[in-house]
């Protein structure tokens, strides 16, 4: 196929001929090229949204709902720079998006013409890839590299910067086109040797841990490690970024590692004599302090990215593949070797970390809400098959240890980044990848208003998510460390939410999107239930919570995992397993 | 800590030095040396970049290296397995009474005198980091006016060629 056509047309052709059929942005002077076709196209769906950033927080969580490249698009200068910060996060949590930014004519780059940014240099730190495009005759063979960049190996970010007259000229647009990447070359095929070796220390184990990362999702593999745990009856430990991706109902699952992590799931690490680490990175909010994590442990590391194997932790058996390969040959090679491990006594120590320091919160005399609570009761009655978003902070870690979750995907959050604002726009985008799925957006205050804008966005255009505020009136996560390591002095974490500045249930309905609020423990399933009811139309509810309510256990910042409390100034006693 | 000279192949195309040597800040590490220049192959660049840094953050830093998406083959070359060398152009006061006393320097040293003026030469001397480092030392006295230096350019010893086969990747997809 050979067509004249403008660079723009050819970007929205191409967009289209990829399978694009939504993109989240903002039209402005370098990008309104770009707009004038996608007008047109009868396969493209744009989302106005309100801030670039809530495209690109929209796009991570359309990705992440429906397992394909999202996409955000904005114009030159501060559109692009707005979109750093959803870039940068999902460089952190591996997301696969494009972002498509207009640019100053190429004629006027590097003259600090209007809005113009060098957003290739900023975003090159934070991006897989990243692309300037001045030759139209380029745009379609850069938006297939990128897509494919962006998606395959270990996904990630990829930002496409097309200066204004690139897109006005005009091109000749053929497909399909050949990409030219030869420096590019993911091994994703898992080296047989290292298998057998991994499946060699696996029988010998005597106390192995399963450490189960945000790449066994991405490689689709929850079924290859669901029948790797049920094979050989290993705990399994899923981080941040791996919730849902083994059932949290399931007996050999410990929970979440790490600094809000459960003492089982920590203490597991703290004792194994081999970690099996899959599409995990040994993130310092989940070694604690390096030196002093999982001493006895050897490790097997298997990942995607050669260069996270042996960055933090070193590995034993480095095995480099995609996780999918990976696990379903170590199934078949433990298989193969048929030597099954006892773990009996691994277990008793186990399930007694288990039983004896099991999650727990503390209610309130006074009536007020425990915020742990409404997490159990959204759990209950929304179900494992929703997705659930989360912002960064208190309420992302309880939406993490009291919702539960069954499903791989089911729990959208900003792991590495700690991006605050996270939770609207990921779940709008969500949404609009799973219409048939229930999204709920765990947010705290703070979080909610840094981005809430794109409620006007979801209530135009039809998405309807659930927001869950969880309202403390603070900065909660920075408020609980100040109550525990600087004295009590409440520098600059009192929003006064509390006197409902703004009052979110006026301004969920300024927003045209129904307000509720709830304020006592015996309302929480009513008002969940009335949320769930409304189904044409954006949900905001206030859940007006205790203000001193703290995330237990903690592995306090620089020190070690031994060190866990499960509530303040109470440490688990270990000694019970010897 | 150890030198390591890296030879790295890369698409020859604008940004690409910044992307290498912002890797190396942002991951820490200092280079020493860097030298970009062209290869046989049109479409594809060589850089030497000499690290001072131990084995692990290296092996770490050539990790990194391999993930960008225009670097197309990294190698180490050994000291011993490979010819080093750097180039240096010196401005040395030389008037009518020690300039023969620089030429001699110049002629130990197979360095060549590249300018003359009444009251200084400027030399041209290539060679490995200690060399170049000895010839300064005699001509210090003299009075040094000017000194510059490339970076280091290594090649391996022998018959074998790093760049045969990614040159090879390169023309199927062209």
């Amino acid at each position: 196929m050979t067509e004249q056509m403008t660079g723009a047309q050819a970007l929205v052709r191409a967009l289209e001929q990829v399978g694009v059929d939504t993109v989240f942005g903002i039209p402005g002077g370098a990008i309104l090229p770009a707009y004038d076709p996608l007008y047109d196209s009868k396969k493209v769906r744009h989302v106005l949204v309100r801030h670039e950033q809530g495209a690109g927080h929209a796009a991570e969580g359309y990705a992440q709902a429906t397992g394909r490249v999202g996409v955000c698009m904005a114009t030159s200068g501060p559109g692009a720079t707005n979109l750093v910060t959803p870039i940068a996060d999902a460089y952190m949590d591996s997301v696969p998006i494009v972002a498509i930014t207009g640019q100053v004519a190429s004629a006027a780059i590097g003259t600090d013409a209007f809005q113009e940014a060098d957003i290739s240099g900023i975003t090159m730190p934070i991006t897989k890839h990243n692309f300037l495009v001045t030759d139209a005759a380029d745009i379609p063979r850069t938006i297939v590299e990128a897509f494919h960049i962006a998606a395959s190996g270990r996904p990630g970010p990829v930002l496409v910067d097309i200066s204004k007259d690139a897109l006005q000229a005009t091109t000749t647009f053929s497909w399909p086109v050949q990409m030219q990447l030869p420096g590019y070359r993911p091994v994703t095929r898992p080296h047989s040797k290292q298998i057998r070796e991994a499946a060699r220390l696996i029988a010998e184990s005597k106390r192995p841990v399963l450490y189960v990362g945000g790449g066994v999702h991405k490689a689709q593999a929850s079924a290859e490690l669901f029948e790797l745990a049920e094979l050989t009856g290993i705990p399994v430990i899923t981080t941040l970024m791996a919730r849902g991706t083994f059932p949290d109902s399931h007996r050999q699952h410990l929970g979440m590692p790490g600094m809000h992590g459960t003492v089982a799931a920590v203490g597991a690490l703290q004792r194994t004599d081999l970690i099996i680490a899959l599409g995990a990175r040994f993130d310092d909010r989940v070694t604690g302090r390096l030196d002093t994590f999982a001493p006895y442990a050897k490790v097997v590391h298997a990942d995607i990215d050669p260069a996270e194997i042996s960055k933090n932790r070193h590995a034993d058996v480095p095995i480099v593949g995609d996780c999918k390969e990976v696990i379903a040959d170590l199934v078949a090679a433990i298989k193969a070797n048929g030597q099954k491990g006892d773990y009996a006594e691994w277990w008793r120590h186990l399930d007694a970390y288990r039983e004896t320091y099991a999650l727990g919160y503390e209610t309130y005399e006074d009536g007020s809400l425990a915020p742990q609570y409404i997490m159990e009761r959204i759990g209950a009655l929304v179900g494992p098959d929703a997705i659930y978003t989360a912002g960064v902070g208190q309420h992302q870690m309880w939406a993490s240890q009291f919702i539960g979750y069954e499903n791989p995907g089911s729990f959208i959050n900003s792991g590495g980044a700690g991006t605050m604002g996270f939770a609207v726009p990921a779940a709008m985008g969500a949404k609009m990848g799973r219409p048939d799925k229930d999204v709920w957006a765990i947010d705290g205050d703070g979080c909610f208003q840094m981005t809430n804008q794109e409620l006007a966005t979801c209530a135009l255009e039809g998405v309807p998510i659930k927001v869950a505020v969880i309202n403390n009136g603070n900065l909660g996560m920075v408020r609980q460390w100040q109550t525990l390591f600087y004295e009590e002095r409440y520098s600059n974490t009192d929003l006064q939410s509390a006197r409902r500045i703004p009052d979110f249930v006026k301004l969920a309905e300024a927003y045209g999107c129904v307000g509720l609020r709830c304020e006592r423990p015996e309302d929480v399933d009513d008002t969940i239930r009335k949320a769930m009811e409304i189904t044409d139309m954006p949900v905001v509810i206030d859940f007006v919570v205790h203000q001193d309510a703290m995330v237990w256990p903690m592995v306090a910042a620089g020190t070690s995992n031994d060190d866990i409390k499960y509530a303040r100034d109470m440490a688990p006693k270990w000694e019970h397993e010897d | 800590m150890s030198r390591h000279t890296l030879s790295v192949l890369v698409e020859n195309k604008p940004g690409v030095l910044a992307r290498v040597s912002a890797l190396f800040s942002r991951r820490g590490f200092n280079i020493d040396s860097l030298a970009v220049g062209p290869t046989e192959h049109a479409d594809v660049s060589r850089m030497t970049i000499v690290v001072n840094v131990e084995d692990l953050p290296l092996e770490q830093v050539t990790k990194q290296l391999n993930k960008l998406v225009n670097v197309l083959k990294i190698v180490e070359l050994d000291t011993a397995q490979s010819v080093q060398r750097e180039l240096m152009l010196i401005k040395v006061r030389a008037d009518a009474d020690s300039r023969s006393h620089v030429l001699e320097l110049v002629n130990l040293f197979r360095a060549r005198c590249v300018d003359v003026a009444p009251d200084a030469v400027t030399i041209e001397v290539t060679g490995t980091v200690d060399k170049l480092e000895a010839f300064v030392r005699v001509l210090e006295p003299f009075g040094i006016k000017e000194l510059v230096q490339s970076g280091m350019v290594a090649i391996g010893r022998g018959a074998r060629s790093i760049t045969d086969r990614s040159l090879r990747a390169l023309d199927r997809t062209a």
